[in-house]
């Protein structure tokens, strides 16, 4: 049987591409890692390569072997969710050997001021203070105890912890006001203020006292029709008691 | 710290990760398959007046392909490791295919027509020429010596089989291009269904002026009378492709502006403080309308021939400007504004260093220097001609 | 019912490789040090599916994640580079929201005066999403970051290209460009604390537990709580990246 003639070219060219394929397909197999495509398409050895890196954080339960007295004593307090890294800084070194180094005992305030100073994106109820106001030249330590922090003395004002609502009442048409005049409070929750709370108003008659047509209040009080105004809300859904803006 | 940002970005992104470099990567692959496109066109549809530039589109074509992975190559933080891309691709990703398409296109397309359209040129140049010449030709020829009628009938053949896998392949380099910032749907100024159409239109409008352009060069230096058949029909198809280039992109902008997504509003920021220069001024106005007016006056018009050279010269120019801009928009100005929509960003451009401008300057010299050499060792006019 | 664990583990993978080792003779290869790396240890990533939950009601905006962070995973103390940082939003009444975050929120916020104008204000803690639908993995050209089995997003640092595709493709801007080591780089969740029970350290070093750290599908586990009893979202969902972080308490503005 007689073939027919393979034009030169094509021969040529096919010995070129075989070269080119061969060589590609040696050279794949060469350098492709051998881990690679084990559990997907990635190198499997990277992942305990990731693994392997050292820690610098211990984690608070590694300081709990040893320091069990300050754990025990800051679990009953405000700041049983505070690491003990946060302020003593990365402590993976002391874990391992205690003796080698150990972790800084911070004095100074700016390492309680960075969560407790005042700024308004805080969560409301969270304690903050204005440090250039607040006992300015002591050390915080002084008066609190970090690992169980609590107030010096008790506060004989509302301000003391809730200061953004202070600070606004304070410049608003309510300045007068005491805070009882609306909020009965426990004497307890001066001490322990999360387990007895105080209370607020719950009714529109409540502000009707003093802003109801009929109310035995000074004439110069902004007034409205209790029935009518604002029809099945309460007062508070549409003003703020802390800084009311009716006349704004 | 940043008085330059303005709003607010994330903070990983004031580094600006894709610069110069990448606009121009984009650039020369759409000046290759432009080129290569306009080649075709001749070959494929036999239109004969394209004749004198066939040769020279595909040498183009060549010479711009080899500089195009250079500024991807200078740009990666591991250079030594590019070749995983061929070892392990990542089938998944738009960016581990270029290797493939890269090869595809340049052994399989562009290397084998020129070398089945020169073949009969290069036997004889191995058998003509004298020392070394004479070996290197000889090496070009692969052993394929067969110049017989039969054989040349074979070559020609086999040219136009692989120009018409060639135009597919060639809309498929540049239309990947498209896609590698199409598909980025974190990014509202890239994500685009439009964007590889885009990019393949722009590509053939910068490929058919670069030839253009070169042509017009080249006959100049030659001391030759262009034929302006010639130019006045690859002016014809510049147009064309310039009027549907421009449409699709209006047709974008305007889809955009129509749907009104929730990041319109940094887009607009972005075009009127960061770009407004780069994409009103200079893709738009200089780049488009203007070389688009030129061409209609220079074609249709009644006008005495050096005149009309005169304004395709210009025009041509004046398209490549209006392309590198088109780069620049897209590549640039899709990092100029912040992924969380709230801020502008900043490029500063060096003029030293890997990134550099000089760096640019020369990646952009380099594929004339390339076509030159190409150019000596194998002449695109027919044999005659150059004795 | 216990789960049948269909993948190698890590003692038959050496066995074969050690078999093969012959094989090898003959075809050397060039990651010759990566069949020498071996660890014995018995941890089954399938078993686990780790994802992070962000109280926003609770963050004060102290940045003790971002410091943490920096030194736990050695990120390079530049203002450009962070693997978690911390956003601060004000919405004025308005409806215009003002977003900053100076140096990652690592040295505190500016005080803003309280002005009438503001509606209200709150903390956003950014990291890696560990996306189940990652962008990121889909466009790396080599396969130098994946998803683990267990399913933290991670980069390998020895493999990858440095060709920065996946800091385009991520819409949170979680990745930046490692200034010494060229490659790409971001939280890995602390891959290497929580494969040996830790915590991530930014969930370790959080005062206020506003960030939850748990495993999803397990009978019980943190950031099941904190899913059951919140309204949670993930951000940008509309890009179909399933993200594992959590929001709790994130306005509709943040993004």
């Amino acid at each position: 049987m007689k073939l027919p003639k393979i034009p030169q070219q094509i021969i040529s060219l096919f010995i070129l591409l075989l070269v080119v394929l061969t060589g590609f397909l040696f050279a794949r197999k060469y350098f492709t890692p051998p881990s690679f495509g084990l559990y997907g398409h990635y190198r499997a050895n990277a992942v305990d390569e990731i693994k392997a890196r050292g820690m610098k954080y211990a984690g608070s339960e590694s300081c709990i072997e040893c320091h069990d007295d300050i754990y025990n004593l800051k679990a009953k307090g405000y700041h049983k969710n505070v690491a003990c890294e946060i302020c003593h800084g990365p402590a993976g070194k002391h874990a391992d050997d205690p003796s080698e180094t150990s972790p800084e005992i911070p004095h100074d305030r700016s390492k309680c001021t960075i969560c407790h100073d005042y700024n308004l994106a805080r969560p409301t109820g969270f304690p903050q203070i204005i440090a250039n106001q607040h006992n300015p030249g002591k050390f915080c330590t002084q008066c609190h105890q970090a690992h169980n922090p609590t107030l010096p003395h008790t506060p004989n004002e509302c301000g003391a912890c809730h200061r953004e609502i202070a600070s606004q009442k304070m410049v608003s048409h309510h300045a007068s006001l005491e805070c009882t005049t609306c909020h009965e409070a426990p004497l307890e929750h001066l001490t322990d203020p999360r387990s007895f709370e105080v209370k607020k108003p719950m009714t529109k008659e409540f502000c009707g006292q003093c802003h109801a047509r009929d109310a035995n209040s000074p004439v110069e009080i902004p007034r409205i029709d209790l029935q009518i105004h604002g029809g099945r809300y309460l007062c508070w859904d549409c003003h703020y008691p802390h800084n009311p803006e009716a006349n704004r | 710290m940043h008085p330059v940002f303005s709003g607010y970005i994330y903070p990983n992104e004031y580094e600006l990760h894709w610069g110069l470099l990448i606009v121009i990567y984009p650039y020369l692959t759409g000046l290759v398959a432009g080129a290569f496109i306009l080649a075709s066109l001749n070959r494929t549809f036999n239109v004969k007046v394209l004749e004198p530039v066939y040769r020279l589109a595909l040498l183009t074509a060549l010479s711009f392909l080899i500089v195009a992975p250079l500024p991807l190559f200078s740009h990666l933080g591991h250079p030594e490791r590019a070749l995983e891309m061929l070892w392990t691709p990542h089938i998944g990703s738009a960016m581990a295919m270029f290797g493939f398409v890269y090869a595809w296109y340049l052994l399989m397309v562009l290397l084998l027509e020129i070398w089945f359209d020169y073949r009969k040129d290069i036997v004889i140049y191995s058998q003509e020429k004298k020392g070394v010449a004479k070996y290197f030709y000889r090496i070009l020829t692969l052993g394929a010596t067969d110049i017989s009628e039969e054989a040349l009938r074979f070559d020609d053949r086999a040219g136009k089989f692989i120009t018409i896998i060639g135009i597919p392949s060639a809309f498929l380099l540049h239309g990947y291009v498209g896609f590698i910032f199409g598909s980025v749907k974190a990014n509202p100024w890239w994500s685009s269904v439009l964007m590889p159409i885009v990019f393949l239109f722009s590509a053939i409008v910068s490929g058919i002026a670069m030839v253009f352009l070169l042509h017009m060069i080249t006959d100049m230096f030659r001391w030759k009378t262009p034929n302006m058949a010639c130019l006045n029909k690859l002016a014809e198809f510049l147009l064309y492709a310039m009027l549907i280039d421009f449409s699709l992109e209006m047709l974008d902008f305007i889809h955009r502006l129509y749907e009104s997504e929730e990041s319109i509003h940094i887009l607009g920021d972005l075009i009127q403080n960061r770009l407004f220069l780069s994409l009103i001024i200079s893709q738009i106005v200089v780049g488009t309308l203007t070389p688009i007016l030129g061409i209609i006056v220079a074609r249709f018009g009644n006008l005495p021939d050096e005149m009309r050279r005169m304004m395709y010269f210009l025009s041509t120019i004046l398209v490549q400007v209006g392309i590198f801009s088109t780069r620049w928009n897209v590549v640039v100005g899709g990092q100029l504004f912040s992924k969380s929509l709230r801020g502008l960003t900043m490029y500063k451009v060096q003029v030293l260093g890997l990134e550099g401008i000089l760096m640019c300057i020369f990646l952009l010299v380099l594929p004339f220097i390339i076509l030159y050499t190409f150019i000596k060792i194998l002449p695109p006019w027919p044999h005659a001609e150059t004795k | 019912m216990i789960k049948e664990s269909t993948s190698m583990t890590r003692r038959e993978f050496l066995e074969i490789c050690l078999k093969s080792f012959p094989l090898f003779v003959f075809f050397p290869t060039f990651w010759i040090d990566e069949l020498l790396a071996f660890d014995a240890e018995t941890y089954d990533p399938t078993k686990h599916n780790y994802a992070m939950g962000i109280d926003i009601d609770k963050c004060i905006g102290c940045g003790r994640c971002v410091a943490a962070c920096k030194i736990e995973n050695d990120v390079p103390k530049e203002q450009e580079y962070f693997r978690t940082w911390v956003e601060r939003y004000v919405v004025s009444t308005d409806g215009e929201t003002q977003v900053d975050s100076p140096n990652g929120g690592i040295d505190g916020f500016p005080v803003l005066n309280s002005d009438e104008t503001i509606l209200k204000s709150f903390f956003v803690p950014k990291l890696c999403n560990h996306c189940s639908n990652p962008p990121c993995v889909q466009v790396c050209p080599v396969g130098a970051t994946f998803k683990s089995r267990d399913g933290v997003v991670l980069i390998d640092e020895k493999y990858c290209v440095g060709c920065r595709y996946c800091i385009q493709a991520c819409p949170y801007g979680a990745r930046y460009m490692h200034p010494e080591k060229h490659v790409a780089d971001k939280c890995t969740m602390c891959y290497h604390r929580i494969t040996k029970g830790k915590l991530p350290a930014c969930v370790e070093v959080c005062p206020t537990k506003a960030r939850i750290f748990g495993e999803l599908g397990q009978q019980s586990s943190p950031i099941l709580r904190f899913l059951r009893f919140n309204d949670t979202r993930t951000l940008k969902s509309e890009l179909n990246t399933k993200p594992k972080i959590f929001y709790a308490g994130a306005d509709g503005e943040v993004r």
